[in-house]
């Protein structure tokens, strides 16, 4: 089914806060300041600032807020070996410590859903609470699931205030100032990607990470969705995500889908790829492979 | 849940781009050449994962008798038990017999521990491939700069190759009924 003429799954009452923030965010947009991507130079550093300051106030340690844009001739894809992740969660935890996930109610980007060989890949089968005494669990493989990055992505489409949008190198990021909380956005997303904060995030002050980007990690706060932007702080300068560095297995590649001598590029032309939900066309830049 | 629903589509996925330089990907893994490897051959690694204090070998192997046969070994390196295809493997297979802080290939060519990768590669060439574009194993470095590897050795012990269970971390807070 086109997961744009899907009807949202709301109730009455969240419809009516849904189309009150909608409305807001209407009005927002017709006449508040101008959203970062608008903003000039100067009002932006000058925005950053601000946040820099409110930040290091806030958590009592020096706090940076970059804007590094995105580079010429990048569009940044995943790949993650589907037989060789033996879901150890390293990933996932290295991702809530670079990008600031609130631990407490936590929140994670990632999810590994774990799932029987028997059954092959049946997402209703799938239990990502697993927790044996060691992994791989015989019988088990497992699929990490985050943001897939989609180039046709249904999310920034229904968001009333525009928010939510794809960057030039492919990332789909967030303005979290911008993000009114509607969660739209999480109903449209077919991954369940996307995660909203029910309450103030806690981030103990000495697991704080200080090198944050506008679009990605900084601090949010109640009430706004967030989730995974390939690590966008890291990428643009050239650095690999933290759940890419962490892997002990080596399952997760990333790169320039336009760079022909790219690890992504080599592994859809010599290995067997699969995307998720491939029929709702949302066209995922986030491919799973066989490397065996 | 959401996830419940999701299915997964087995799909060749066309790249986004034309396929360039297809050939390149599909060459054979080069063989063992005969004589040094070639100085661009290196690729960066960090530095081999040995036991503190046991290299150089020669500290101690320089003065003892190279001893060929199969045997448990006592008075030294008990702890290493063959379990890589042991029926048709003893140690000086791969470790050089006249200097132990090399390692050997089949053709009699000497290898740095720095370049074990090459030793692995002649049993596991297409493993070889992958690792040398980055995908069977890790890259380190940058994305569009700078890259290095890990050794084979890093993730598999050379004398028991497979790799070892870990603990997993604690699994996500299930939902509270309150949501
Ligand atoms: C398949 C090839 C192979 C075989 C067979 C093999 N080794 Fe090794 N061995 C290696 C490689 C490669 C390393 C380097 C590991 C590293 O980079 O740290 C190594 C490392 C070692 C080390 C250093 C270990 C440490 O703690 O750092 C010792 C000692 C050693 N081998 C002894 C032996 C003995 C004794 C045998 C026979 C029982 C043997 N090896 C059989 C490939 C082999
Ligand atoms: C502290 C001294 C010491 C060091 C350092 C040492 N070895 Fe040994 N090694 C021995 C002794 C002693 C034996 C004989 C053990 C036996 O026969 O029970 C031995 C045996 C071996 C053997 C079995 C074949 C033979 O010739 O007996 C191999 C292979 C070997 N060592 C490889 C290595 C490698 C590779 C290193 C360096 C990574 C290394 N050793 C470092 C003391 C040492
Ligand atoms: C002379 C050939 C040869 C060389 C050299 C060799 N291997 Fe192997 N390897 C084998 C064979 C045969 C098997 C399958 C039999 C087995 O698992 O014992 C194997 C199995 C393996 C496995 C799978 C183990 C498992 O149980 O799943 C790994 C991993 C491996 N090798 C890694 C390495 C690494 C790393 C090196 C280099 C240090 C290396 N091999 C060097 C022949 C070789
Ligand atoms: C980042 C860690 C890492 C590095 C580096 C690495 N491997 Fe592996 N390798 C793995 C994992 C994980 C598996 C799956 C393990 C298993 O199932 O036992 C694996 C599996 C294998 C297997 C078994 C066949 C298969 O597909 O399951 C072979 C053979 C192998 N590796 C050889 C190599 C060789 C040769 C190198 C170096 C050129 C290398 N590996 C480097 C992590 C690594």
């Amino acid at each position: 089914m086109d997961p744009e003429k899907r009807p949202p799954a709301v109730s009455r009452r969240q419809f009516a806060s849904v189309a009150a923030a909608a409305a807001a965010g209407f009005i927002l947009t017709a006449c508040g300041p101008k959203r970062l991507r608008e903003l000039p130079r100067e009002r932006l550093a000058a925005l950053l600032e601000d946040l820099e300051k409110d930040y290091t106030k806030r958590f009592g340690t020096a706090v940076a807020v970059a804007d590094t844009p995105p580079i010429q001739g990048v569009t940044f894809a995943y790949a993650l070996d589907l037989s060789r992740c033996i879901g150890c969660r390293r990933c996932v935890y290295a991702c809530v410590e670079e990008n600031n996930q609130s631990r407490d109610p936590e929140v994670q980007w990632i999810r590994v859903l774990g799932m029987n060989k028997d059954k092959g890949i049946d997402f209703s089968e799938s239990d990502p609470y697993y927790q044996p005494a060691e992994v791989p669990q015989e019988g088990h493989f497992y699929v990490p699931v985050a943001c897939q990055q989609c180039r046709n992505a249904p999310c920034t489409k229904v968001c009333p205030t525009g928010a939510t949008w794809t960057e030039p190198d492919g990332i789909v990021v967030i303005d979290y100032d911008w993000c009114v909380g509607c969660r739209y956005c999480m109903a449209a997303c077919p991954y369940g990607a996307r995660h909203f904060n029910w309450a103030e995030p806690t981030i103990p002050r000495d697991h704080l990470n200080t090198k944050t980007h506008y679009l990605g990690n900084r601090p949010r706060s109640k009430g706004v969705v967030e989730k995974c932007t390939f690590c966008i702080q890291r990428v643009r300068v050239g650095r690999y995500p933290a759940c890419v560095e962490v892997c002990p297995v080596g399952a997760r590649k990333f790169g320039n889908l336009l760079d022909p001598k790219s690890e992504i590029r080599y592994v859809i032309e010599n290995k067997r790829v699969l995307v998720l939900k491939e029929e709702l066309n949302t066209m995922p830049k986030f491919f799973y492979f066989y490397g065996t | 849940m959401r996830l419940c629903v999701m299915t997964l589509a087995l799909a060749l996925v066309a790249p986004a781009a034309a396929p360039v330089a297809l050939a390149q990907h599909f060459s054979p893994a080069p063989l063992p050449r005969a004589g040094p490897p070639r100085a661009e051959e290196r690729v960066e690694v960090p530095p081999p994962p040995f036991t503190d204090g046991i290299f150089p070998c020669t500290s101690c192997h320089a003065t003892l008798k190279v001893n060929r046969v199969r045997r448990p070994l006592a008075d030294m390196h008990g702890d290493i038990v063959l379990a890589h295809d042991e029926q048709h493997r003893w140690c000086l297979d791969c470790h050089d017999p006249d200097n132990r802080d090399w390692l050997h290939l089949a053709s009699g060519e000497k290898v740095p521990f720095e370049q074990s990768y090459l030793l692995c590669g002649q049993c596991h060439g297409e493993k070889l491939r992958d690792w040398r574009a980055g995908v069977h194993g890790r890259r380190t470095g940058e994305w569009n700069g700078h890259k290095g590897y890990l050794l084979c050795a890093h993730c598999h012990n050379p004398h028991q190759p497979r790799f070892r269970a870990v603990t997993p971390k604690p699994a996500p807070a299930r939902p509270s009924a309150a949501k």
